[in-house]
């Protein structure tokens, strides 16, 4: 059996190496899929010998006393909402919905942990059924698992708006949580140390708090490191419920996640120039980056006319898609344009920022669903050295992730940040709403600069409006 | 500590080497397909639900144990369906319209 679940464990290793190039991606996931085919049937396979209290008496359960119903009321409930959901989601949604993934598989971990303690104290009374060690494990997967569960709740509700994107600062600062912290060891330590299962429930109403209070403070700027974050938590809680109930296939699985969410977790944070731990505690953007006055200075506003114009005499176009064009929903209506400019025989790639969107690699995602090919999407090492070649840069929707300040202003909060260099390309095209600040609350000289042109608009309507005007051309 | 306790915290070290060498060379391009997988794989602990489900000796317990198992499964079913789905787009033919 422990054998089988090692095969799972083999098949998810593959298949998360396929998910690692565009052209195994699809069958690496169909190999994972098929890892926890086989780790699922091993488990209804060998269910009676897996009762969590009898493993040591070796009695082996009859078929009869098994569950049955809870199982299936439960798999049908699941399967069907997370069909529902995966099947109806927007691509610009994704990250709400990996968010709410995240969540729900921690929220599952902390579960299958409470179970634990829930059949040990029918047994016997307390907790006292299992080894010290296990014990840490059970307050480990319900603390990790419960963090990681409202955690995401919030980020879910941080990335769709209905909770405010801006850092909310608590009382007494990352002290606050800190204190949590503490607090939520003390309740570990009296459920371990003192066999008191009141302590995991006070662990567990803890955590939940920690989880809000671990997020809210942090900006929608940074959503991407957080949900990278709550994804490898994922992981290390299923590992935790793996030594829970001993089995090896949940641990396999589990620091696989676990790890590969902490990769994510690390660059993210690296594309930012920031530390995680600065991430999690600086409340980015509540320092103020002080007022914006934006009011005297010059500004290049342009029609899309002319924007069509520079556009159809241009050799080289690189577009940078930000946040803005997520939310416009205008990934096709930029493909239409990069097919109109295609046919006047313009180059036309596409520079995408790291942290571009509200996910990692979110950006790739919704041009590929508007079929744009991903050999032509260029991340940050490739694309600042053909910004000086580039006559037309057109940003749609980002701001931070092409502020100049970044490079030039050490006195600015985003100093050292990786940007794309669009202000070295000989035209570049601006198209967003006004001159307003992005997430990180800062101006941008780029919008002042000679050689940039501002188009005021909805970035849908704007491209429109362009491959109208450059087809009257 | 038990052996088997420690036997599973070398697998534990050991997977989560695997995962780095593993995921670190993985492009930006597919950076949400492969969160979404790992996360989708993070459903493993449905095998425990399962188990938990399957024991229950109590309304509490059966409680939550339907609770484990209807959270697991929207993460494994939602996971790799909506991860397919991502991929599906990535495929098509580069200079393919709709």
């Amino acid at each position: 059996m422990v054998l089988l679940y090692l095969l799972a464990g083999a098949l998810f290793i593959l298949g998360l190496r396929g998910l690692g190039s565009p052209r195994t991606a699809r069958r690496g996931n169909q190999i994972a899929a098929a890892g926890m085919a086989v780790a699922i049937l091993v488990t209804l396979f060998y269910i009676r010998d897996l009762d969590p209290i009898h493993t040591d008496v070796a009695t082996t359960v009859s078929w009869a006393s098994i569950l049955w119903w809870v199982i299936i009321v439960g798999a049908l409930i699941g399967s069907a909402i997370g069909a529902v959901l995966a099947l109806k989601v927007k691509m610009t949604s994704m990250p709400e919905l990996v968010a709410a993934f995240n969540g729900f598989g921690g929220g599952a971990s902390a579960l299958v942990a409470f179970a634990e303690i829930v059949a040990a104290g029918t047994i016997v009374g307390s907790s006292a059924a299992y080894a010290t060690e296990t014990e840490v494990t059970v307050a480990l997967s319900i603390a990790i698992g419960v963090v990681t569960f409202s955690g995401s709740f919030v980020a879910y509700g941080k990335l769709q708006g209905t909770i405010t994107g801006k850092p909310v600062a608590l009382p007494g600062g990352p002290y606050f949580n800190l204190v949590l912290v503490l607090l939520m060891t003390a309740a570990s330590v009296w459920a371990v140390g003192f066999n008191e299962p009141l302590g995991y429930w006070i662990l567990a109403a803890l955590s939940l708090v920690l989880g809000v209070t671990g997020v809210i403070p942090i900006g929608g700027a940074d959503m991407p490191v957080v949900i990278s974050l709550l994804n490898s938590l994922s992981g290390v809680a299923a590992a935790m419920a793996g030594f829970v109930i001993g089995n090896q296939g949940l641990i396999i699985a589990g620091a696989l996640v676990g790890a590969a969410g902490f990769i994510l977790t690390v660059q993210m944070s690296e594309a930012m120039n920031r530390s995680l731990a600065n991430v999690l505690f600086a409340g980015f953007g509540t320092e103020g980056a002080g007022p914006i006055d934006a009011g005297d200075k010059p500004v290049n506003s342009a029609t899309p006319e002319d924007v069509a114009i520079s556009l159809a005499y241009a050799q080289r176009v690189l577009v940078v898609p930000g946040y803005g064009l997520a939310v416009a929903q205008a990934q096709h209506a930029v493909r239409d344009l990069a097919d109109a400019l295609e046919e006047r025989e313009v180059t036309v790639e596409y520079a995408i920022h790291p942290v571009a969107g509200r996910m990692p690699g979110h950006m790739n995602v919704l041009l590929a669903e508007a079929d744009v090919p991903y050999d032509v999407l260029l991340d940050l090492d490739h694309s600042n050295p053909r910004f000086p070649d580039t006559d037309v840069v057109l940003v749609v929707g980002a701001n931070d992730v092409v502020n100049p300040s970044a490079r030039d202003d050490a006195s600015s909060p985003i100093y050292g940040m990786p940007i794309l260099e669009v202000d070295k390309a000989k035209t570049t095209v601006v198209i967003k709403r006004s001159l307003s600040p992005g997430f990180a609350g800062i101006d941008n000289p780029l919008f002042y600069m000679p050689s940039t042109m501002m188009l005021f608009s909805d970035a849908k309507s704007a491209l429109e409006n362009i491959q109208e005007a450059l087809l009257e051309l | 500590m038990s052996p088997e306790f420690i036997q599973g915290i070398v697998v534990f070290v050991l997977a989560a080497f695997v995962g780095f060498e593993v995921i670190s060379k993985v492009p930006p391009t597919l950076h949400t397909p492969l969160m979404s997988g790992a996360n989708a794989i993070s459903g493993i602990t449905i095998v425990g639900a399962i188990i938990a489900a399957a024991f229950a000796e109590s309304t509490f317990a059966i409680i939550l144990g339907i609770l484990a198992m209807a959270f697991a499964m929207i993460n494994v079913v939602g996971g790799f369906l909506v991860t397919d789905r991502m991929l599906e787009m990535f495929k098509k033919k580069p200079g393919a319209k709709k």
